[in-house]
């Protein structure tokens, strides 16, 4: 069979009409599922702090939009990688955007820290297993998001792997941050981020696996 | 395009022969190797513009996006051929072979139809080789026309696949 035929194949193939936003519907489906899993697997295993006292606390809204403005622009940076030629130029903008601002903040915030009580901001009491609780969380989001994005077209696979991961993993952190009691946003600087990234790496790794077509 | 994606078949089929010409001329200037390899090139850039034709974003221009996918495709097959000409030099008797693992690696449409499952090929002949309309190959195969086009779908897809386990 000849260049043509498979032509005449392909025509015949698009006779259904392309559904509109194809790739946000399909990382942004897969993802959502993947947060419906993390919310079920942290009510299961760790359980949910007092909301009712948490969402009055300006801590618990620091983190979550953190955490949440990171996985929006994950996803921005994803959406671009995924499409052959384009550039992730806002969404790494806007990413380098949100971790400065919350930098500022923490250093803002440790200024006015007593001495004996820096150690706790940095440390809190949770720092060596937030990350991965985060990464862990994170697991069903990533192995969704990266399943949906084989039938996209990422040409760099080990980046849109990463930035996949990215996005994900700060789902899983605002997911998190329903059961984490941490209030420093030292904290939540250093081992947020450390969770996340540490979710960006696996996604580059799986990216670059799985992610070839 | 715009129409392709809207269904159009005859837009799309236009577009992806028009595409093949541009095709066959950037990886000509590549690949200093033979007709062969950049026919391959030609037809499985062709099926990765229309399996992810939705990657295609309506805002930006069209042709820096089928270029970076060729792109893609020619660095693709840069690699494997290093990996292949990597591989140590097996017994002699490869040499008197009539070259089995070139022929292997190709993407021989032809080859590869052959093991779809019958009724699903007939459809494809029907459509392409008789000219009939997905309705009345449907019609002749004993499907409704959704199971006609979800059939020529999947062949696609297959093939795409078997490209993919062939390297």
């Amino acid at each position: 069979m000849q260049t043509d035929d498979l032509i005449a194949l392909m025509a015949a193939d698009a006779r259904k009409p392309v559904t509109p936003f194809p790739v946000t519907r399909r990382i942004g489906l897969a993802a959502f599922i993947g947060a419906i899993a993390s919310l079920v697997i942290l009510v299961l295993w760790l359980g949910v702090r007092d909301m009712a006292a948490a969402s009055a606390l300006p801590s618990y809204w620091m983190k979550t939009l953190y955490t949440s403005a990171l996985a929006g622009a994950g996803f921005l940076v994803t959406e671009r990688l995924c499409r052959p030629g384009a550039k992730p130029t806002n969404g790494l903008a806007a990413m380098t955007a949100v971790f400065t601002l919350m930098l500022g903040a923490a250093v803002f915030q440790l200024m006015s820290t007593s001495e004996e009580g820096i150690g706790d901001a940095l440390l809190g009491s949770t720092w060596n297993s937030c990350p991965w609780r985060i990464a862990a969380l994170a697991t069903p989001g990533l192995f969704f998001c990266l399943l949906s994005m084989r039938r996209l077209a990422p040409t760099r696979p080990a980046f849109a792997g990463a930035s996949a991961g990215l996005f994900v993993g700060g789902i899983a952190a605002t997911v998190y941050g329903l059961y984490c009691t941490e209030t420093s946003a030292a904290f939540t600087l250093i081992w947020y981020t450390c969770g996340i990234a540490l979710c960006a790496a696996v996604g580059a790794v799986a990216g670059w696996r799985l992610l070839r077509w | 395009m715009v129409r392709g994606l809207a269904g159009d078949d005859a837009a799309h089929a236009e577009l992806l022969s028009r595409m093949s010409i541009y095709l066959r001329r950037y990886f000509a200037r590549k690949l200093s190797s033979s007709d062969a390899d950049v026919e391959d090139l030609v037809q499985e850039t062709l099926l990765a513009i229309h399996l992810r034709r939705e990657t295609w974003d309506h805002k930006e221009p069209f042709t820096p996006w089928a270029y970076a996918i060729a792109r893609y495709k020619l660095i693709d097959q840069f690699r494997r051929r290093r990996i292949r000409r990597a591989e140590p030099i097996e017994a002699a008797e490869g040499l008197f072979s009539t070259d089995a693992d070139d022929t292997a690696a190709r993407l021989d449409v032809e080859r590869l139809l052959s093991g779809i499952p019958d009724r699903q090929r007939q459809v494809l002949r029907d459509v392409r080789i008789e000219g009939l309309s997905t309705r009345d190959a449907a019609r002749k195969a004993g499907m409704s026309e959704s199971a006609a086009k979800v059939s020529v779908h999947r062949s696609l897809r297959a093939l795409m696949r078997r490209v993919r386990d062939a390297n």
